[in-house]
């Protein structure tokens, strides 16, 4: 009943949202040019996916975000582990870390520009570094925090290499761990696609970019809705694959 | 070089730890002297912080000594000459129970199969074959600790170190673990070193007790228990062995 009442108040939300959305620009309270209202995006969606436009950009940007989710979580995963399991890892790159976690991926555009041209792979490098820094620290943390008391048990039964030592009980410890730097990176990736996009790689940022300056404000709120849906669907993808990796858990 | 069935399988002399923190020096073990026989079941009873745990943990190197030696006198070809069940469980959590039971036949090269098998029969043996596809979250805390005690004894070690293993259970539990821990070393004719600070459960189970005391720990009293097995817990040898025990403790705390 709970759960009839909740559904039924968030698809009232939901009506009374896209009721006053529709209503600003029909009642001409704000430009039409400047907001569309909801009922003029299926035409302009069914326009964009007819031309071909729309299957084009989205498989350009999801490769690029996953490509660049790839390479910063492999990674973040390989360095936040050296650095969890030695501290002298750990203090050697301490101040490097420090100079360089402060820099936020955007501000690395002009340099990913120069080196690898307004091409696929500058976008790769730019959402690469946003994904890196989050998982590596949410690795770097889940190593140290593995109960010491698990470690012990892989050293009675002999196994005293630090490879053992990873393999049987710091990575399925730290796993949990891991996967919230993951998913948090999952939404810190999609965020760089689009920045990354607008500076001209092909991709749905970069199509967004297009229709605003044609003020087809239409097509914009297309690839808005598009780019929800894509994450909504690739998170739920993750949290499926995380609850299956951690069906061991109470 | 075959090994000597007559000599003791461990031998320890003049074993001390000791460890420096806040620029203190803390003893913990002093000059110990301890010969146990090829299989006896030789239980350790103490106080907490006599140093009951830290003599296993030097035996199954997790901790270093600081001075002494330890002979083991067990198969050079073994590679698991000894194994401890720690006192909470430690069972792997994200590994199923069987795979548990497996875990350190994986050091030792055995194909999967064959590890499977044997993992399966020590799971049986312990009574819980039937709970192999279970998360060891899944179990009850008697339980877990079967498990803990089948992944020791799949290594085939020849001295199964046990620290406490029981105390955190109930007693009706405990007493069941304790059948069967003597139902399997009987079977197996391991050399068991079970520390507890349990003395009921101490002359239980033990061939002979051995009591630490004090700070740093020493042997304060080497009982030995010959009484055949299985035995009967109401036992009036077993609770006149007891009751020496419990005035020798007494007698020796009141002498610190």
């Amino acid at each position: 009943m709970t759960l009839f009442r909740s559904t039924a108040l968030a698809v009232v939300g939901l009506i009374v949202f896209l009721g006053l959305w529709e209503a600003a620009p029909r009642f001409e309270l704000v430009n039409p040019a400047f907001l569309p209202p909801p009922s003029t995006i299926p035409a302009a969606f069914l326009k964009e996916i007819r031309s071909g436009a729309w299957l084009v950009a989205v498989i350009e940007s999801l490769s690029h975000y996953l490509v660049g989710l790839a390479v910063g979580a492999g990674a973040g995963i390989g360095l936040g582990l050296v650095s969890g399991m030695f501290r002298w890892f750990e203090n050697l790159t301490a101040w490097i870390v420090r100079l360089l976690r402060p820099i936020p991926g955007l501000a690395w555009v002009p340099f990913a520009i120069l080196w690898f041209g307004v091409e696929p792979r500058a976008a790769i490098f730019i959402i690469a570094i946003g994904v890196f820094w989050i998982v590596f620290f949410a690795t770097q943390g889940a190593v140290r925090g593995v109960d010491r008391d698990l470690v012990e048990v892989a050293q009675a039964f002999g196994f005293r290499s630090a490879w053992s030592r990873l393999t049987k009980i710091l990575l399925p410890a730290a796993t949990p761990g891991m996967l919230v730097g993951l998913r948090t990176a999952l939404g810190q990736a999609w965020m760089a696609v689009v920045a990354a996009e607008i500076f001209g790689v092909p991709g749905i940022g970069q199509r967004m970019m297009q229709a605003s300056s044609l003020l087809s404000t239409d097509i914009v709120v297309v690839y808005m809705l598009t780019m929800a849906a894509l994450y909504g669907l690739c998170d739920s993808a993750f949290v499926a694959l995380q609850g299956w990796l951690l069906r061991w858990r109470p | 070089m075959s090994t000597d069935v007559s000599a003791p399988i461990i031998d320890i002399r003049g074993l001390s730890l000791a460890y420096e923190r806040d620029g203190r020096r803390n003893v913990i073990l002093q000059a110990l002297d301890l010969a146990i026989p090829r299989g006896q079941f030789l239980v350790i009873v103490g106080e907490s912080g006599v140093g009951k745990s830290t003599l296993l943990r030097v035996l199954i190197d997790l901790a270093k000594p600081s001075g002494g030696t330890v002979t083991l006198n067990t198969d050079p070809k073994s590679r698991t000459p000894m194994a401890l069940v720690f006192q909470d469980a430690r069972l792997l959590p994200w590994r199923r129970v069987l795979s548990n039971v497996a875990f350190g036949l994986e050091r030792i090269g055995m194909p999967k199969r064959e590890r499977c098998e044997r993992a399966q029969a020590m799971l049986s043996l312990v009574g819980l074959g039937d709970l192999g596809q279970r998360w060891p979250h899944q179990l009850s805390g008697g339980q877990r600790q079967r498990v803990a005690l089948a992944r020791a004894l799949a290594v085939e070690p020849e001295v199964l170190l046990m620290d406490e293993p029981f105390s955190a259970l109930d007693s009706f539990t405990r007493e069941g673990l304790q059948d069967e821990v003597q139902r399997i070393q009987q079977k197996t004719c391991k050399t068991v070193l079970f520390v507890t600070h349990d003395i009921d459960e101490a002359v239980y189970l033990a061939d002979r007790v051995v009591v630490l005391a004090g700070a740093p720990g020493r042997i304060a009293a080497d009982v030995s228990i010959d009484l055949p097995r299985p035995r009967q817990r109401r036992d009036a040898t077993l609770v006149e062995a007891a009751r020496t025990l419990r005035a020798e403790l007494s007698r020796r705390s009141a002498d610190l």
